[in-house]
């Protein structure tokens, strides 16, 4: 094959933050026209930065690009535009309160010609959206769309612009299996009308669905590209953690112990005041992981941020060990020994600007070893997180270091280690591995799995059956706020849950 | 590693009053008048006596205090526009709690006079604080309007119940000699309102970084969902920093008053409670840091008024300087940011 089919190449790009982080180091890439272009690696790998630098985000510190044959220098994400290169972030960009139609103009032409434009930019929105089998309302405002419709509407922009190579940065992560589903199709469909893509994500099963070619990250280094169809996913694993992953974690047991949790007709509202919990009973018992299973937006946050205190249930009881939890306020449920490591990590499981330490301590500052006498306890509150973050592993520079910069991963980390240094006895864990790595899942995995063999009862809320398979004891499958099915934790059951888990939606 | 940081936060605030004097300098020469000349007066206006110097500490004392108390606020994620109005409700508060010691002996008349009045404060702060907690009602409105109510509350006071004897001027009667607040510096009107001011500051940054409550308001402060998901009281947090930023408010006026005004009148205050804003962000939010940034905006204040007179530039243009000071301070903190989102080599 001549260079000219490449359409991009970045050559021995390495990135160096200041404060000696090296994110990329001596990473060359090739992508060919016209082809899905998987970049695999854990959190940390250096994935978005090496595309952040493809898009004018970030400078590299040593290297070349090559775009289209020619040697290019890229400054700004304007710049990268300009050379039709698009990328479609994690976290969209778009104007909340602005119609699609808007947000595809915004900041592009001068501001006197932008009205005018609406009739005829909605039109070639509408085109595109056909060509692209992508389709858009140019009209809707974009704070009604799900984020799976904004998600399309990131690329159409892009599209619109005439990106035709188009960057996407972990697309999955923010959507449900239904709509993966359609996004794959969609990025294959891309591929037909000769549309070069790059996507970056961690999990095996897309990357083997639509990659044409893979390239591995590992700690900032380039491991290896190798083609779809002649690899399998416990070869890209064993690139991307450096050795193979473990599928069953640990046995299924049946021989657990007493009933600790008890949730006996438990009904609760959403936010915008629908019911969106309806009478959920079950039980978990000491030294037992029950896993719910179920399409995300079934009932499952709710449930968990009922069992903590965080949400009023309408209706129905809670007990631990006998004692009615149902009324009390977080912190009174925390102090009969619930642990939760909730769905929303940036919201709720960590204070972003607060250090690994302050966050390792949260529920406990009040508490000798952490404070005497209204006074913080530094000394103690730092060797405390030293020690846990030590176990788990985290990776940091210390423990001082504000917990926003960690990768997700870590941050998950730290949560985790909090929660479960309580001994506590029941567990809510909602969402565990989102946003996080193989290798980080399989250890976080392992210490839930210890936990359950210390006793504690665990409830694991998850929408990737994989990791409930792995660990649980027992699968409920949830939907339309109700408990649809029960199920041993066998992978032999996978059919079975997942026609459940899709039917439902159907209905 | 620790004086590292605390130099390395030093060094922004440093250039922004850099700049700031550097474009008031040529504001100034525009103005027609010599910057070299104004600058020095005012140079004289704060180093040039003891005395001067005296005023400078004077002027900052109140700012210290109130700087520090809304750091904490600001801190807990809570915008209290309103020092200037609970410097107001302290004021009103010490005037009347003071007239009444007459033949009291001092070592109970003046801490009587500084609690009332910081507890007038507290209150009027919490008010809006509980508008807040209770009704979801932003803080920054209320506060707002409850500046207006004090400071028109205090009108009335000092043209109706509370004028003075004589019935001549809108004030109150010269507080009892019992309340005057022991003075440090002979020949100066310096008291012990500056020891209080800096150990008030002391003990706020003591609240705010060392302590268990200083822990629950920085969380709330920063992210009011994980501190309730870590059981933290977000409503008790916000009711707690803005009623202990109006306590801190409602002190300064009470050491203005018995200190150096001994009255009450209609305008105890020249924005000190505005200007208290400016101090704490400044400060980039630590109590500590507001003892020099109050000292800074006390000397700029006290330098302007020898300038005024020394050099004949028109004293607002150190009102200019101040607000470069605060535009620079949050353009370099902004720039800092943006280089944090995109550290290039
Ligand atoms: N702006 C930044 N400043 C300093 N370090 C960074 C910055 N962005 C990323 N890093 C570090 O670079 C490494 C690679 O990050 P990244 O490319 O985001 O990983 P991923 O492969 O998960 O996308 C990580 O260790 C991360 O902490
Ligand atoms: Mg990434």
């Amino acid at each position: 094959m001549s260079k000219h089919s490449n359409i991009l190449e970045m050559r021995n790009i390495s990135k160096r933050f200041p404060g000696g982080v090296v994110a990329n180091n001596d990473v060359t890439i090739e992508v060919r026209q016209g082809e899905v272009h998987c970049l695999l690696g854990e959190n940390g790998a250096g994935k978005s930065v090496l595309m952040s630098i493809l898009y004018g985000l970030h400078h590299a510190s040593d290297g070349e690009i090559f775009l289209r044959g020619e040697k290019v220098k890229i400054a700004s994400p304007k710049e990268a535009r300009n050379l039709r290169i698009g990328m479609v972030h994690q976290h969209f960009m778009l104007v909340p309160t602005l119609t699609v139609a808007q947000n595809v103009i915004l900041g592009q032409y001068p501001a006197g010609t932008v009205l005018n434009m609406i009739p005829e930019v909605s039109q070639k929105l509408v085109e595109l959206g056909r060509r692209f089998k992508l389709p858009v309302d140019p009209g809707a405002l974009v704070m009604d769309l799900t984020v799976g419709e904004q998600q399309r509407v990131e690329i159409i922009k892009a599209l619109y612009h005439g990106a035709d190579l188009l960057i996407f940065d972990e697309p999955t992560a923010v959507l449900t299996p239904k709509e993966i589903a359609g996004f794959l199709d969609f990025v294959r469909h891309l591929r037909d009308e000769g549309i070069t893509s790059i996507f970056i994500t961690h999990k095996l099963d897309e990357v083997i669905a639509v990659a044409d070619r893979i390239t591995v990250l590992r700690d900032a280094r380039k491991i290896g590209t190798v083609l779809a169809a002649e690899t399998d996913p416990s070869e890209l694993a064993r690139m991307m953690v450096g050795r193979d992953v473990l599928m069953k974690l640990g046995d299924v047991r049946h021989d657990v112990g007493e009933v600790v949790v008890k949730i006996n007709g438990l009904s609760a509202n959403n936010s915008r005041g629908l019911e969106a919990l309806s009478d959920v009973s079950f039980d978990v018992r000491a030294g037992e992981i029950v896993g719910i299973a179920g399409v995300s937006g079934n009932g499952q946050s709710e449930l968990c941020l009922a069992l903590t205190g965080l949400l009023e249930s309408t209706s129905g009881s809670i007990q631990i060990d006998g004692e009615e939890i149902a009324r009390l306020l977080p912190r009174g449920v925390a102090e009969k020994g619930v642990a939760h490591v909730p769905e929303d990590r940036h919201k709720l499981g960590v204070i972003l600007p607060f250090s690994i330490s302050e966050n390792m301590v949260i529920h406990q500052f009040r508490k000798e070893p952490f404070s005497k006498m209204g006074r913080l306890l530094k000394k103690n509150i730092s060797e405390y997180s030293r020690a846990l973050t030590t176990e788990y592993r985290v990776r940091m520079r210390d423990t001082e270091q504000p917990i926003g910069d960690l990768s997700g991963g870590n941050q998950q980390k730290v949560v985790v280690a909090r929660e479960l240094a309580r001994n506590p006895r029941f567990a809510v864990i909602n969402q565990l591995t989102r946003g996080v790595d193989i290798g980080a899942i399989e250890f976080l995995l392992k210490k839930i799995l210890e936990a359950r063999n210390k006793g504690t009862a665990i409830l694991l809320v998850s929408t990737e059956l994989e990791e409930l398979f792995a660990v649980c004891d027992r699968i409920l499958v949830m939907s339309g706020g109700r408990i649809a099915g029960e199920f041993d934790g066998g992978r032999e059951n996978l059919e079975e849950i997942g026609m459940l888990m899709a039917t439902d939606v159907a209905s | 590693m620790r004086y590292a940081e605390t130099i390395k936060s030093l060094g922004a605030p440093v250039l922004a009053i850099a700049i700031a004097l550097a474009f008031g300098a040529l504001l100034i020469e525009v103005a027609g008048f010599s910057s070299v000349e104004a600058y020095s007066e005012m140079w004289t206006g704060i180093f040039g006596s003891m005395r001067n110097f005296s005023e400078v500490l004077l002027k900052a004392t109140p700012l210290i205090l109130i700087g520090a108390g809304l750091a904490i606020s600001f801190r807990s994620g809570v915008w209290n526009i309103g020092a200037e109005g609970q410097f107001y409700a302290g004021g009103m508060v010490a005037a009347v709690v003071a007239l009444q010691m007459e033949g009291v002996n001092a070592w109970i008349s003046i801490p009587v006079i500084l609690i009332a009045a910081s507890l007038a404060g507290a209150f009027w702060g919490g008010i809006a604080g509980f508008l807040r907690a209770r009704y979801g009602a932003s803080e920054i409105v209320t506060t707002i309007m409850l500046n207006y109510v004090a400071i028109i509350l205090t009108s009335y006071l000092v043209t109706g119940p509370l004028m003075e004897a004589q019935g001549l001027f809108p004030q109150s009667d010269r507080f009892p000699q019992e309340t005057q607040l022991p003075r440090i510096l002979s020949g100066t009107r310096l008291n012990i309102g500056i020891y209080i001011a800096i150990i008030a500051a002391i003990v706020s940054w003591y609240i705010i970084s060392q302590s268990r409550r200083g822990f629950s308001m920085r969380a709330v402060g920063a992210s009011p969902d994980a501190a309730r998901y870590a059981g933290i009281n977000v409503n008790k947090n916000i009711i707690y920093s803005i009623s202990y930023s109006g306590a801190l408010a409602g002190l300064a006026a009470s050491i203005e008053l018995i200190g150096v005004t001994k009255r009450l009148f209609q305008t105890i205050s020249p924005g000190y409670g505005f200007e208290g804003i400016a101090v704490a962000l400044l400060a980039n939010n630590n109590p500590l840091g507001a003892i020099f940034s109050g000292a800074l905006f006390g000397a700029l204040r006290s330098g302007a008024e020898i300038m005024q007179i020394g050099a004949g530039v028109p004293s607002v243009l150190i009102f200019i300087i101040q607000g470069l000071v605060i535009i620079s301070v949050i353009t370099l903190g902004t720039i800092r940011a943006y280089r944090k989102l995109r550290p290039e080599d």
